[in-house]
């Protein structure tokens, strides 16, 4: 049983280092003796929801947006049956956004997303840049995110979804809300790169044992040493800290 | 008078000073290699003038107003390195002789935005150039090659040699797709990054014809490089005493570059022959019996070059890494997981992690699969230096691959203990 981690067009969506989060979710399910492959989706291949247990969509150039946000919306329907399926989806700045209804870049243009997450973004006057420390509740426990936001894009959500967490220091969704990301069932979007997996473990773990789970596999995690994580995520919060906008 | 208030107090002044350069300007930028390119073709065209140059990384407009400023009385010549961003309004000034462009490659999105917004940057300042200035074109790169579209002098440059190519192209990789259909090109060889010998499958875009082409190229390690350098007068044998394709290219800018002001080939070959590092590229020094090798590293094609380069001479070594965060080296370290960590550090001793963000390189190395035993985080970056120089055996190599301040701020400590110049003296 192989744990198949599937990342939607990584040669157009990976500008902030995504790649990283792919790497994070790969080496912690090798390091606990759990079979895993990397197949990336190209673009203009058609996704096989059965043959998906993670789904991760990254950023691209705003160039770049345009074209995939035509490739993805051809994948909706596919995607909404993986999600159905138990799959979870996360996804990062670019492609965050596009899970939502659309963007309007400034000049009024707007590109349609999936529609997967009741959301909505529209291109603000400036791009907020820099770091960002959140905090998220979690099933009854809070867990710290912290990364880095750079982004033109202001992100409102739908009434019935859930913000992923509060902003203690950054921008978050919109600059003004305190809103951070989103959380839908197992679909999870945030501005957070750095990139998003490597300082926040939680996080790869909460994706990785949905994955497990979906693939019929034992969810509940061995734990890993994450001591140099946590030395690092502390050093990323203080300088958010630090320079709060 | 700095340069700054200069620019404030007469905007057109910028041209005027320039003007007065008898034999023209010189305007170097690219992503990377536009402070080597820079001191090669100082270290050219210095043989038999006064050159006026900034120095000491000061390449935007108020770096450039500052170095004209405080240019030698009888210079002749201006050899500017300008940062990316700060091109259009430079060029705009000063009516430059010569425009020479490297590459493009992703870095600092937080500072300088996308590489696309970048590009376009460039192709407004080509399109305002006047006709007199000709192009030095770094055609490796697909982006850079189609800069030359429609003007009449152009030179173009880059490295024709299949036996130094990759396997593949690095994940870093950006520029890939043809900048006029959109279609993936196909790549006779790869050399860094996006650069190499590419072809659109459509036909709507290849590489142009090389007048400066590096062929027979032959690697020592870090002891440096030598190539067959075919130039419009002929074939000329190259050693250049630094190392990495990198530096080929830097090299190859800076003859080409020179050729324009006039400079033959073989004088330029001559001089480059004796060529010392720029500040951390490539810098060599003794330390209590081992040697230090200084590596400048800021974005992911250039870290990837670097680790290329050191990678043959790596047993026994103890390595170095430094990250700092701070606005010089990009407030944002994400590009850190673009490198290709994974195997580079294997036959290294020892990696010990300093600068601001210490600990992301520390996690970054341990998701490379480096086991957390070679892993050691020490602040601040002498300290890390001591530790990593104690740790070699004797005769040993530290390598030492940091981004500009972490860079600065060893430098400083090293220069205190008289270990090397200082990097401001050298400025001066």
């Amino acid at each position: 049983m192989t744990l198949r981690i599937v990342p939607l067009y990584p040669e157009l969506l990976s500008i902030y280092a995504d790649r990283g989060n792919v790497r994070v979710l790969e080496q912690r399910a090798r390091w606990r003796g759990i079979p895993v492959e990397v197949s990336p989706l190209p673009l203009g291949a058609d996704l096989d929801p059965a043959a998906a247990d993670a789904i991760l969509i990254g950023g691209g150039q705003d160039r770049d947006q345009a074209l995939v946000a035509e490739a993805l919306l051809a994948q909706t329907p596919a995607l909404r049956s993986a999600i159905a399926d138990g799959v979870p989806v996360l996804a990062v700045c670019g492609g965050y956004q596009l899970l939502g209804h659309g963007y309007v870049d400034q000049g009024g243009q707007r590109t349609p997303g999936s529609g997967l997450v009741d959301l909505e973004t529209q291109a603000g006057p400036d791009r907020l840049i820099g770091n960002v420390l959140v905090e998220v509740d979690l099933d009854g426990h809070r867990e710290r995110m912290v990364g880095f936001e750079n982004h033109a894009g202001r992100t409102t959500l739908g009434s019935g979804v859930e913000p992923l967490g509060r902003v203690l220091a950054g921008a978050g969704n919109d600059g003004v809300s305190g809103h951070e990301g989103c959380r839908v069932g197992r679909v999870i979007g945030t501005y957070v790169h750095g990139p998003l997996l490597p300082k926040n473990p939680w996080l790869a773990d909460l994706v990785l044992g949905w994955a497990c789970e979906r693939r019929g596999l034992d969810g509940a995690l061995e734990p890993l040493d994450d001591r140099l994580e946590s030395v690092a995520a502390d050093a990323a919060a203080a300088i958010a800290l630090a320079e709060r906008r | 008078m700095p340069g700054h208030v200069l620019l404030r107090l007469a905007p057109e002044a910028l041209g005027e000073l320039a003007g007065g350069l008898p034999d023209g300007t010189a305007l170097i930028s690219a992503t990377n290699g536009k402070t080597t390119t820079a001191a090669m073709l100082a270290t050219i065209v210095g043989g038999d003038r006064a050159v006026c140059r900034n120095v000491g990384g000061a390449n935007l407009v108020s770096g450039v107003a500052s170095a004209l400023v405080a240019r030698p009385p009888d210079a002749a010549v201006g050899v500017l390195e300008v940062d990316e961003a700060a091109l259009p309004a430079v060029a705009r000034a000063v009516a430059p002789r010569v425009v020479a462009l490297g590459n493009l490659f992703r870095d600092q999105l937080d500072r300088h935005g996308e590489l696309e917004m970048v590009a376009d940057r460039w192709r407004r300042m080509v399109d305002g150039l006047p006709a007199a200035t000709t192009l030095v074109l770094g055609a490796d790169d697909p982006v850079v090659d189609a800069l030359g579209d429609g003007r009449d002098l152009v030179v173009r440059y880059g490295i024709d040699d299949p036996a130094v190519a990759r396997p593949t192209r690095d994940d870093a990789a950006d520029s890939t797709h043809c900048v006029r259909c959109g279609a993936p090109y196909a790549y006779r060889a790869v050399y860094l990054g996006h650069l190499g010998d590419y072809a659109c499958p459509q036909g709507d875009h290849a590489r142009g014809g090389l007048d400066f082409a590096a062929r027979d190229v032959r690697m020592d390690g870090v002891a440096g490089t030598a190539f067959r350098l075919d130039a419009p007068d002929g074939a000329h044998e190259l050693r250049l005493p630094l190392p990495g394709l990198y530096n080929v290219e830097n090299a190859l800018a800076a003859i080409a570059t020179a050729h324009v002001l006039g400079v033959p080939v073989a004088r330029a070959v001559e001089r480059l022959g004796g060529f010392t590092a720029a500040f951390g590229r490539f810098e060599r020094l003794q330390v209590d019996g081992r040697e230090a090798v200084l590596l400048l590293f800021k974005n992911p094609t250039g870290a990837n070059e670097a680790l290329r380069a050191i990678a043959g001479d790596l047993a026994d070594s103890r390595v170095v890494l430094a990250l700092n965060d701070r606005i010089a080296d990009g407030r944002d370290v994400s590009w850190i997981w673009d490198i290709d960590l994974e195997g580079a550090l294997d036959a290294a001793a020892g990696v010990v992690c300093t600068g601001t963000r210490a600990a992301d390189l520390a996690v970054r190395l341990r998701y490379a699969d480096l086991v957390a035993d070679r892993i050691d985080i020490r602040t601040p970056p002498e300290a890390a230096f001591d530790a990593a120089v104690r740790d070699a055996p004797p005769g040993g190599r530290v390598y030492v691959l940091a981004t500009y301040t972490a860079m600065l701020d060893l430098h400083r400590v090293l220069a205190e203990r008289g270990l090397t110049r200082s990097f401001w003296e050298e400025a001066r």
